[in-house]
């Protein structure tokens, strides 16, 4: 693995827990120059290091793709789990169903997600598996060196030229109609979106998705491809923009005055919509699946934290699990012993 | 005729023809517990259809006073319920033997057998005046032919009474309905047959240190003492009454009594490949996780199975097999998935595999899974079948030794890292090939990223040939390790004997009973049951030292024994198929007919 340098300058700021941002990168990047992933990464750095958890209670997890990658590059001293192709959200159900203390974070991208992986992704938003779950989504199969995915949308063209003609699986909608409790699109150039976003995700009691549009320079930035950083930037349309105010930050940051809506998070932090289209409200998911309908149709893409519902039970409570996390109930507790054997084999006679 | 034929006590067998979803099963089960009760050797059979309501089912019993209770495929007496059935039924009683039918309605001249005694009770007409409800007068049917064979077989009434008010106890209009229909047979037989019959019971005192439980619970219940915490599973006959009763048992064990949490997660997945990733998840967290599945999901945890084994991910997988390939037959019995889970998995993949052949031992095997997955961190299956795991046995009663602790094998604790200058996953390896590992969250020197594309023995990523055999190469050494530690074959020998026979799992009771039967015929042979894989040097000492060796099996193929041919060293020549595999458990006459005939063919 390539080594990054290790010197630090002096002035960089550390958060409460004494960490520098860099102390939240990983390893050097393998993915092309000028990536999208790359810049997710980044922002991914710097939502851990703001939100100062402690690295090594945080669980990275990921599929395979070049997204599936990126959990390298970032917090490298996180656990982390590079798994199969399209299994990560299994993995991380039954992660999270033994140690609920962790903070999980998926990393995958369009094959993954809505391909080979899509009843996984579908299922644990059904259990509302608390984890935040990003899909680096750029249309493509990089790694096998430019296959359409199932997020192409219809004409989109190929390097090659040749047109994609399948209806495409949008994330968001898929995610809104399947009761997802976080959904938000945002796209990899816009650091600042997509920063608060991440933040927001991560404190989310549930499953938060984001979908971030994340052109591939490589097979995928041409003209005629809708998922280029051309396209994107032309047609991204910040319905509502977020401020995520974590709960030990001093809200002293000035209330935007066209805030029209905040939601209390589960850990007491508060997400503040602004700048929201005045028929918008991320908590009506009708109204939101009936706009985003509307702009896409336009071929729109807009962006922003687009649903959100704090209230609905995640998975442990959805199974009634103990509040200890599992791996630490001690063995004495799980045993029922030898007289209860005895006992229950009455039963068996 | 019966009364000039001898008098045979706990020794015989019986079979109910029946149509599935008219609640025959509990009828069946009653008469079952009921001799169980009576202190002697039984078992009972239910050779069901993969079907709810409406096609035929069968459920023999085989009462053995020498404890012989493998499946036989004779039968004295056929309790022919099933209309539809009665041809094939008839046909199948020994001559000399009985059948007992509805008369309500006369059997067609065409079915009637000279060397058989026909037993006429007019089971429907009885019930039809005894009870007005349409769905009664079917379900009291049954308990009325059960009424009626505690009269032909004299099963002891005291013991039926107290099993009625062990059961229905709580509702009394179901315990007054089914005694009367008990009745009701009972009395019509006593006035009109000639009763008991020449084949009854007696009293006995030979099951009073066991229990009457099916593999499927008694798989659960070991999980359940094993510690498990996270299950994950995905309905599949015949393995979805693993998850069911350990669901109820930890409904019963596992819930804080005054807020309701429980100390477990139960996870119905998607599919297989969901409850396998699932199982991993929560194993690379440090819990003990298990799923149950059959072939087909084995077929689908292929890939992450193969996850876990290069990444030494522990995982407990129950294999309750059944019938294939594909679909095959759900609801019948083999032994078919032995090459598929030794192997599962693309690359070179080898696993840990434990053979129960009864409910005691899938009890103590499922808890042997966990601290063999978590000591050599890697995927353990144990192999149970359809006729273990959803057939009660009368099994020895499960004991616990409360000084059992988990082998969570390698794990490092905090203050161990703590200790450490640094943390390299798959480095230094202890004796077994195995290293330490760190959970997560557990400390920040910890922190690895876990990874199933090739890495070199200390935890990177790599793609250079010799890093990457150093890893695959321990990896072997590691599972040929586990051979000392997976329980040790059974062997029982015979004096002067020539012939090996190996066998595993269900085959077990009629191997015993064949090997015995063939004794007595003068051709003794050493018999091997094999209780887990890798397999140990002892195996291949068997092997060897015998002239020939028959491995008798539960599939078309011979699977153990090319699993037998490719793990040791032992010329194939040696080993010689005898296989069972139409979907019902092995009979004793399979295994003496079998060998008799290649010994003779040989001989002549």
């Amino acid at each position: 693995m390539t080594k990054k340098p290790t010197v630090v300058h002096p002035s960089l700021k550390k958060n409460a827990l004494g960490l520098t941002i860099r102390d939240y990168e990983g390893s050097m990047s393998t993915l092309c120059a000028g990536c999208g992933h790359d810049s997710v990464t980044a922002a991914i750095v710097r939502a851990f290091w703001e939100l100062e958890t402690p690295p090594h209670l945080i669980a990275k997890l990921s599929g395979i793709g070049c997204s599936s990658k990126t959990p390298t590059y970032f917090v490298s001293g996180a656990h982390g789990f590079n798994s199969a192709h399209g299994r990560m959200p299994a993995i991380a159900t039954g992660a999270a169903a033994a140690n609920k203390e962790l903070t999980y974070i998926g990393i995958s991208g369009d094959g993954d997600s809505l391909s080979i992986g899509l009843g996984q992704m579908c299922h644990a938003i059904r259990r509302n598996l608390n984890m935040l779950y990003v899909i680096e989504n750029n249309g493509v199969y990089g790694l096998t060196k430019g296959q359409f995915s199932a997020s192409a949308d219809v004409g989109s063209k190929s390097k090659k030229g040749e047109a994609n003609r399948q209806s495409p699986i949008d994330p968001v909608m898929l995610a809104l109609t399947l009761g997802a409790t976080f959904v938000a699109r945002s796209f990899s150039g816009d650091k600042t979106q997509l920063v608060p976003l991440l933040r927001a995700g991560l404190a989310h009691k549930g499953f938060a998705l984001i979908d971030v549009i994340s052109p591939c320079v490589t097979f995928n930035d041409h003209e005629g491809s809708t998922k280029s950083y051309r396209y994107t930037r032309e047609k991204n349309v910040a319905v509502v923009e977020t401020d995520f105010v974590p709960l030990r930050r001093e809200i002293s940051a000035e209330i935007a005055p066209d805030a029209v809506t905040s939601v209390t998070m589960h850990d007491g932090s508060v997400v503040r919509f602004t700048k929201v289209a005045p028929d918008y409200d991320p908590k009506d998911r009708q109204g939101v699946l009936g706009y985003l309908h509307e702009r896409q149709s336009k071929g729109e893409v807009p962006t922003g934290l687009l649903y959100l519902d704090t209230s609905a039970p995640e998975m442990h409570e959805l199974s009634g699990t103990t509040e200890v996390p599992l791996t630490k109930v001690p063995y004495e507790k799980l045993c029922p012993g030898s007289a209860a054997l005895e006992k229950l084999q009455q039963a068996f006679r | 005729m019966h009364q000039e034929q001898q008098v045979r006590i706990n020794d015989f067998a019986l079979k109910l023809a029946n149509v599935n979803g008219t609640g025959s099963a509990s009828a069946n089960g009653l008469l079952m517990q009921a001799i169980f009760r009576m202190g002697i050797p039984v078992s009972g059979k239910n050779l069901f259809p993969s079907n709810i309501q409406g096609l035929p089912t069968w459920y023999e019993v085989r009462v053995n006073k020498s404890g012989n209770t493998a499946r036989a495929i004779e039968y004295d007496l056929m309790v022919a319920m099933n209309a539809e059935t009665h041809a094939r039924d008839i046909k199948e009683v020994k001559s000399g033997g009985w059948v007992l039918y509805d008369s309500s309605w006369p059997l067609p001249n065409s079915l009637l057998r000279p060397d058989v005694t026909f037993l006429g009770v007019p089971l429907a007409k009885l019930c039809n005046e005894a009870f007005a409800e349409p769905r009664e007068r079917i379900l009291m049917k049954n308990i009325a032919y059960a009424g009626v064979l505690c009269a032909l077989l004299d099963i002891d009434m005291k013991v039926i009474d107290q099993l009625l008010l062990e059961k229905y106890g709580k509702k009394k209009a179901l315990q007054d309905s089914n005694h009367k229909a008990l009745r009701l047979g009972y009395d019509f037989a006593v006035e009109n047959l000639d009763c008991p019959l020449p084949i009854r019971l007696q009293q006995m005192d030979a099951t009073g240190a066991h229990i009457l439980i099916d593999g499927n619970t008694a798989t659960a219940l070991g999980c359940l003492y094993a510690g498990a915490t996270v299950a994950a599973w995905y309905p599949i006959t015949p393995a979805t009454s693993v998850m069911d009763a350990f669901k109820s048992l930890t409904d019963k064990f596992r819930k804080d009594p005054e807020t309701g949490k429980k100390n477990v997660c139960i996870l119905q997945a998607e599919d297989e490949l969901a409850a396998i990733g699932m199982v991993i998840g929560a194993a690379w967290n440090g819990a003990r996780a298990f799923t149950s599945t059959a072939g087909p999901g084995i077929s689908l945890m292929g890939e992450l199975i193969g996850l876990a084994y290069y990444a030494e991910i522990p995982a407990v997988i129950i294999d309750v097999q059944r019938t294939g390939p594909s679909t095959g037959m759900p609801t019948r019995t083999q032994q078919g998935d032995i090459l598929s889970c030794a192997y599962a998995s693309h690359g070179d993949t080898k696993h840990i595999l434990l053979f129960p052949s009864n409910p005691n031992e899938c009890f103590h095997f499922s808890v042997k899974a966990f601290d063999l997955a978590e000591k050599f961190q890697t995927p353990v299956m144990m192999l149970s079948d359809l006729d273990i795991g959803m057939n009660d046995w009368v099994t020895p009663k499960l004991v616990w030794d409360d000084g059992y602790r988990p082998d969570r094998g390698r794990v490092l604790s905090a203050e161990d890292l703590e200790k450490l200058e640094k943390f390299y996953r798959y480095s230094p390896a202890d004796e077994n090939h195995v290293a330490a590992r760190s959970l997560p969250g557990v400390h920040a020197k910890g922190a690895f990223f876990t990874r199933g594309s090739g890495h070199n023995k200390l935890g990177g990523y790599t793609e250079i040939p010799d890093e990457y055999q150093e890893v695959v190469d321990r990896l072997a050494a590691k599972h040929k390790a586990a051979a000392r530690f997976v329980p040790a074959p059974i062997i029982q020998i015979k004096e002067g004997a020539k012939i090996g026979v190996v066998s595993l799992g269900g085959c077990d009771p009629a191997v015993r009973e064949g090997v015995e039967l063939l004794a007595g015929q003068g051709i003794p042979c050493d018999y091997m049951r094999l209780r887990g894989f890798p397999f140990d040097t002892v195996v291949e000492d068997f092997l060897n030292g015998h002239d020939q060796n028959f491995i008798i099996e539960q599939n078309r193929d011979g699977q153990l024994r090319t699993l037998l041919v490719a793990e040791t060293g032992v010329a194939k020549e040696k080993l010689k198929s005898l296989l069972v595999y139409g979907g019902f458990p092995l009979s004793a006459r399979h295994v003496v007919d079998g060998i008799t005939e290649r010994v003779k063919g040989a001989a002549s």
